[in-house]
């Protein structure tokens, strides 16, 4: 009895969330189809790279910048135990390119836009504006998620290059001013050192983390449910799962690029 | 025409609809009343396909909602919202001319824009309210251009969920008669569901009244006051006392 009444609470959940997977892999289906059949909304598109792409370029490069500059401050600290000071040009790149620059990256513009999104197309679910766009022939998923998820999955890898750049940078500043490296040998460094892999794999993640926050935040937002607390539920749910994924996503990344 | 037979619809264990059978012959202006909460939204948007019903039949000239060619159908439809459910980031022009821009018909901007504001002079709103944003309209301002958006691409059957809802008298007023007259002149086959029984008054040539899922009582206009129907007596009169439970 005790045993049945354990599984029942255990299964529950269990079922619960491969529904939950099943969900928003048919709705990923659907968006991933409607990107490639047309209309086109090509205004709709531009719009959310501006809103995606562009207006998160300077949370994305404060937050780079200073994570570059603790970087070094860091592995300085931690390399002076084995005399190993000069790896920090080095290990601050490749931290930056391969790990930070994607991961924190992508954790900022989720807090930026899947909450964004999924506030707004919950808005719109809750005052009937989806459904009114349904009756004006208009299907709500190719009108409102692909350009947003298009947009995402497009902006973030270049959010992620500017962000490493500038996260690179953060750390030679740090390594000139604090750490007394010689600026030159500090960028010759970085350069001997970085591989193109190194940035590739790092944009590649920023595709995935953008596709990853901009599905979670229309997925959200258009299964919201009624009224403010509705809204806000979505959003919150958006934040956490577009958060969850992309740390989850990164480490599933990382060991099919570096392992094998 | 528009027949529904026996449409059932729930939600988990609640049922909405229990067997609906409604007939809304073309031309004409049916008026579906009842409380609140008695299913009148979910049945417009059964009928719309935005939800999808459990049994029964729904169909239009014949033809099973649920097999006609979704694009074709829609494009015979227009609606008024409750709420307006007008887009935010949009201004009242496009809004309006949404439809005008987009699928097989599509229009130049530049005609699509005077289209619109034709339609808003329509429903007596001038054009320097064309370049603005929704949320800077009124209620009142936003359930025209609302109408200004349904009758926009001149649709067969236009649909009105609660068209007077949230407006003074004088302002309901406007849009009852608004109602009226478009659905005339356009020759539209119209569905208005409300419980305000000035609009039912001004705009319906056939009512129905929609309680406990099933349609309770339907008939002409003129029959409404002089109807036997204890339940439609008591709701036209707006009783506390009847057969209709005041808790609901």
């Amino acid at each position: 009895m005790t045993l049945t009444r354990g599984l029942r609470a255990l299964g529950r959940p269990v079922l619960a969330s491969l529904a939950a997977i099943g969900r928003v892999t048919l709705f990923a289906t659907l968006i991933i189809g409607h990107i490639l059949r047309p209309p086109f909304y090509a205004r709709e598109f531009g719009v959310q790279l501006l809103h995606i792409g562009w207006f998160s370029l300077p949370v994305v490069g404060l937050t780079a910048l200073f994570t570059g500059g603790a970087l070094a401050l860091q592995i300085y600290s931690g390399g002076a135990r084995f005399n190993a000071e000069a790896v920090v040009p080095s290990i601050v790149a490749i931290g930056m390119v391969r790990e930070l620059g994607p991961v924190l990256g992508g954790l900022m513009v989720a807090a930026r836009v899947a909450s964004s999104i999924a506030a707004e197309l919950g808005t719109m679910k809750v005052t009937e504006q989806i459904d009114a766009l349904t009756t004006l022939s208009t299907n709500p998923i190719k009108y409102l998620a692909v350009p947003r998820v298009l947009a995402a999955t497009l902006a973030v890898p270049v959010l992620v290059g500017v962000g490493d750049a500038i996260g690179i940078m953060g750390g030679w500043l740090v390594g000139i001013t604090r750490l007394d490296f010689n600026s030159a040998t500090y960028l010759k460094n970085t350069i001997d050192f970085l591989e193109g892999w190194d940035v590739g794999s790092g944009l590649v993640k920023g595709a995935a983390f953008g596709f990853i926050v901009a599905l979670m935040g229309c997925y959200h937002g258009m299964t919201s449910g009624r009224g403010a607390q509705g809204v806000g539920k979505a959003t919150k749910s958006a934040v956490v799962a577009a958060s969850v994924l992309i740390l989850a996503s990164n480490y599933i990344l990382t060991e099919v690029f570096f392992t094998s | 025409m528009i027949e529904l037979s026996g449409v059932t619809k729930a939600f988990g264990p609640k049922k909405v609809l229990a067997g609906v059978d409604l007939t809304i012959p073309s031309g004409k202006s049916m008026v579906i009343i009842g409380g609140s909460g008695t299913g009148k939204s979910v049945l417009l948007k059964c009928i719309l396909g935005l939800i999808v019903h459990d049994a029964g039949f729904i169909t239009l000239d014949g033809q099973d909602v649920r097999r006609a060619e979704r694009d074709a159908f829609l494009a015979r439809f227009g609606m008024l919202f409750q709420g307006g459910a007008l887009f935010d980031s949009l201004r009242v022009w496009e809004n309006v001319a949404f439809r005008l821009m987009r699928g097989a018909s599509r229009h130049p901007k530049a005609q699509a824009r005077e289209m619109a504001i034709e339609k808003l002079r329509r429903v007596g709103l001038t054009p320097d309210v064309a370049d603005l944003y929704p949320a800077e309209l009124s209620g009142g301002m936003q359930k025209r251009v609302g109408l200004a958006r349904a009758i926009a691409a001149e649709p067969e059957i236009i649909f009105f969920d609660e068209p007077t809802t949230g407006l003074d008298p004088i302002m309901a007023g406007v849009i009852n008669d608004l109602i009226r007259e478009i659905v005339v002149e356009m020759g539209a086959t119209a569905m208005t569901i409300t419980h305000d029984m000035s609009s039912v008054r001004a705009i319906a040539d056939r009512v129905a009244m929609l309680h406990d899922g099933r349609i309770q009582w339907t008939g002409p206009i003129e029959e409404l006051d002089t109807c036997s129907d204890p339940y439609v007596q008591q709701f036209i009169h707006g009783r506390a006392h009847g057969p209709i439970s005041a808790i609901r």
